[in-house]
């Protein structure tokens, strides 16, 4: 991300150490992580010191500083979703593409992170790939739902 | 214009993910083929509240009731339904176990048993139009209140309606209005959490996603109650529509001048700004969420001056929640009695003295309907999980209902009969929390769901206080020791002293609340965790390390043929046998996974 997208960003909110966690969040939104250098000019550009906005960076589960892969994929394990078995889905995922928590794939196709309510228990389990909702996954469709990113 | 019929597809998250705008889409390419787009209108509404049938529609005025529909439907159901006038039997809802099909939306057993406040308008409105709010009532409230009413007369109007918070704590909003607005300091601001920390419910994202304008309104009420020129509301960065959904509404509100300067021409301003969380349970406790909008980490602090005395950069400031919002403006209108005659208790002199008005619940886990509902305070739980709720899944038998999320508890069958208010919820150890409600059934390990929402505190713990950081880390030791088959009667009673630490000694409530999900399955499930220490056997099959998955010799040769079909999909070959023989499980190389289970028709597998 350049400079001049980087103040894009800012300028959509006060310009003051107040607005550090919403402008963190837009470039998180659009790059679906940190970089180092992004993290430092946004400090410089906003006043905070480096050691509060990588404290920031880190509190926050919405921020991560390790990209994700192509396909990022979503297990919720909320309670309506830990009831029908949702660990079942995180544990066959990651079996398979030998990948846990935050990681990515060596080829960077996907990476895993378990995600909160989505808000359609109604569909438990659920998981996201990309933009791509599943509901009531079954274990044993776990690969084959894999295999239409592949 | 006005149109002989109004097509209202839902386009709540659930039925969004069931393809709910491929079924809009389709709508609205049929009724254009057929010429009928000058009489029949097709709107999309926010969550409707029965996220089990999605996707949904329902054909208005009439109301009937479209279930689980899919785009290869709509022909079909546009021909008979608009043109030849017949409702379409197998697209209506039917109730488990019957088979006469009901079409009227109003006659549902999920619909008919709820009363809608808050959700009044879900469903009826298309979310992203203040006229629509409007033609339903939208800012009258507002009118009322700045035309004919002072501040305290709001505040006391508020005050004997009983309306306390829905966030969690029950706190009478009355009265904390009242303080606020006594508190020295200037400016004074308002906020709205919307946070939603519960990893189990969506009630407020529902909410905002279905009647945006019911929380703004609610809001300016406040902010004239209080004296505040400034709103806030902190939202969840994980819910983009309820956030563009806000934002929306926020602009038409301004461009109508029901937010800014001089509103009706009263000399009263107010605005909201929106600011996101960044996914931190903790950020829901008030004095972290404040600092959360101040740009700083969500760090509770210890409340010796409370934030409607000093708050947001250390200003009064009021925080109340989304549903506590919404409910201000039809209190307004129809009168604090109106509001007081429905719940629990009387409230004329303890304003703890009952539970008023309505709760939204997110009713999911093993119950047939899932869903959104509205029910007035003090209906059992018995009603909402059998009646609204259609019973339990798969004919299972129910084993424990758990509301108020990581802060709550457990309820067990005994106590079914609970009417649910805040005292009541309390008493037996859990809490009204927001309004998640999660159905367990016979297939749940309750050391498990012990765990599983510990695993979730330890993990959000801020860590500034050290009862709730190493406390719920120890215990979080404990009950992993326990369900690998490592426990100890010891254990147990460690585990109970040390939630008992955890609540008396931690911060803020995320510690002091932590430990509620152990406690009441100590407390009712006992035995459960016995035999987890003594006979290192999970009865509901749920704990990994101590069960086996094994093959009924018989039944996988004399029905199953020997059909091969778990063989091959055994990620950890640990199944051997050929076609038309008998097939076995090595347990040393199961993993546990639960595939076979699921492949096998013929319910050779068996857990134990
Ligand atoms: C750890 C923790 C998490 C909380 N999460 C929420 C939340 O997600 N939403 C909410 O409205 N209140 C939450 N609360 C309660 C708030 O602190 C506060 O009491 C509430 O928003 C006040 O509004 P009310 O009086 O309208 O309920 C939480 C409290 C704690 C201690
Ligand atoms: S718990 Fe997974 S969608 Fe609600």
């Amino acid at each position: 991300m350049d400079a001049q997208t980087i103040d894009g960003i800012i300028e959509r909110h006060p310009q003051d150490p107040s607005s550090i966690i919403q402008v963190l969040l837009d470039i998180q939104n659009e790059l679906y992580y940190l970089p180092k250098d992004v993290l430092e000019y946004v400090s410089k550009r906003l006043g905070v010191p480096m050691s509060r906005s990588y404290h920031l960076a880190t509190f926050y589960k919405a921020f991560s500083l390790k990209p994700k892969g192509k396909y990022p994929i979503a297990v919720c394990t909320g309670t309506a979703c830990h009831v029908q078995g949702a660990m079942k889905i995180y544990d066959q995922i990651s079996r398979e593409l030998h990948i846990t928590e935050g990681e990515r794939t060596a080829d960077n196709r996907f990476s895993i992170e378990s995600v909160r309510c989505l808000g359609c228990c109604g569909l438990a389990p659920v998981v996201t790939v990309g933009k791509n909702l599943h509901g009531k996954i079954p274990v044993a469709k776990v690969n084959k739902i894999l295999q239409q990113y592949k | 214009m006005a149109y002989r019929t109004y097509l209202m597809v839902c386009a709540g998250t659930g039925c969004v993910a069931n393809q709910s705008m491929k079924v809009r889409d389709k709508l609205v390419a049929e009724i254009t083929k057929r010429g009928l787009q000058n009489e029949v209108a097709v709107v999309t509404t926010g969550c409707n509240g029965f996220c089990a049938v999605g996707p949904i529609l329902v054909v208005q005025p009439e109301g009937i009731f479209y279930q689980l529909l899919k785009e290869t439907d709509i022909p079909y159901l546009i021909e008979e339904h608009l043109l030849k006038g017949r409702p379409v039997k197998e697209l209506l809802y039917t109730p488990p176990l019957e088979k006469t099909p009901i079409p009227k939306m109003s006659d549902i057993p999920f619909f008919a048993d709820q009363t809608l406040i808050v959700l009044r308008n879900r469903g009826l409105i298309d979310p992203e139009n203040i006229d629509e709010a409007i033609s339903r009532g939208a800012y009258e409230a507002l009118a009322k209140v700045l035309t004919t009413m002072t501040p305290e007369q709001v505040i006391k109007e508020i005050k004997e309606s009983g309306l306390r918070g829905r966030g969690g704590g029950g706190f009478p909003t009355g009265i904390k209005w009242e303080t606020c607005r006594n508190a020295h300091g200037d400016p004074k601001y308002i906020i709205c959490n919307a946070d939603e920390g519960d990893p189990g419910a969506f009630m407020d994202r529902s909410t905002i996603e279905s009647d945006p304008h019911a929380v703004i309104e609610g809001m300016c009420i406040g902010a004239y109650a209080i004296g505040s020129p400034e709103g806030y509301v902190y939202i969840r960065n994980e819910y983009p529509i309820a956030l563009e959904r806000l934002k929306t509404a926020l602009k038409q509100a301004r461009d109508y001048n029901l937010l800014g300067k001089n509103i009706f021409d009263k000399g009263f301003d107010f605005d909201i700004r929106v600011v996101r969380g960044a996914g931190a349970f903790v950020c829901g406790e008030s004095t972290a969420l404040m600092a959360s909008i101040e740009g700083k980490t969500g760090e509770p602090r210890a409340k010796y001056v409370h934030t409607v005395e000093r708050g947001l950069w250390d200003k009064p400031s009021c925080l109340n929640n989304v549903e506590t919002w919404a409910n201000v403006p039809q209190i307004i209108l129809n009168g604090a009695q109106w509001f007081a005659n429905i719940g629990t208790g009387d409230v004329s002199e303890d304003p703890w003295g009952g539970s008023k008005g309505t709760k939204v619940f997110s009713l999911s886990g093993k119950v047939n309907n899932t869903g959104l509902i509205e029910v007035p305070m003090g209906i059992t739980l018995r009603k909402i999980i059998f009646d609204i709720g259609g019973g339990i899944k798969d004919g299972k038998k129910f084993k424990a209902v758990q509301t108020g999320g990581p802060s709550g508890g457990f309820i067990p069958e005994s106590l079914l009969d609970l009417a649910v208010d805040y005292e009541e919820l309390t008493k037996v150890g859990s809490m009204m929390g927001s309004g998640g409600m999660v159905v367990t059934d016979e297939n749940n390990c309750m050391v498990d769901m012990a765990k599983y929402f510990l695993t979730f505190t330890q993990e959000e713990s801020c860590g500034k206080c050290i009862p709730c950081r190493e406390g719920t880390k120890r215990m979080l030791d404990i009950l992993e020791k326990i369900t690998n088959g490592e426990g100890t009667e010891e254990d147990l009673v460690l585990l109970e002293d040390l939630s008992n630490m955890v609540v008396e000694s931690s911060l803020c409530a995320l510690g002091g609340s932590a430990p509620n999900p152990v406690l009441t399955t100590l407390k009712y499930f006992r035995e459960e965790y016995e035999v987890h220490v003594r006979d290192k056997k999970c009865p509901a099959h749920a704990c990994k390390k101590l069960i086996t998955y094994n093959i009924d010799p018989e039944i996988c040769v004399d029905k199953g043929h020997g059909c091969d079909v778990c063989r091959k999909n055994c990620a950890d070959g640990a199944i051997t046998g050929e076609t038309k023989k008998v097939h076995a499980i090595d347990v040393m190389k199961c993993g546990r996974c639960g595939i076979c289970l699921d492949v096998c028709k013929f319910d050779a597998i068996y857990v134990e």
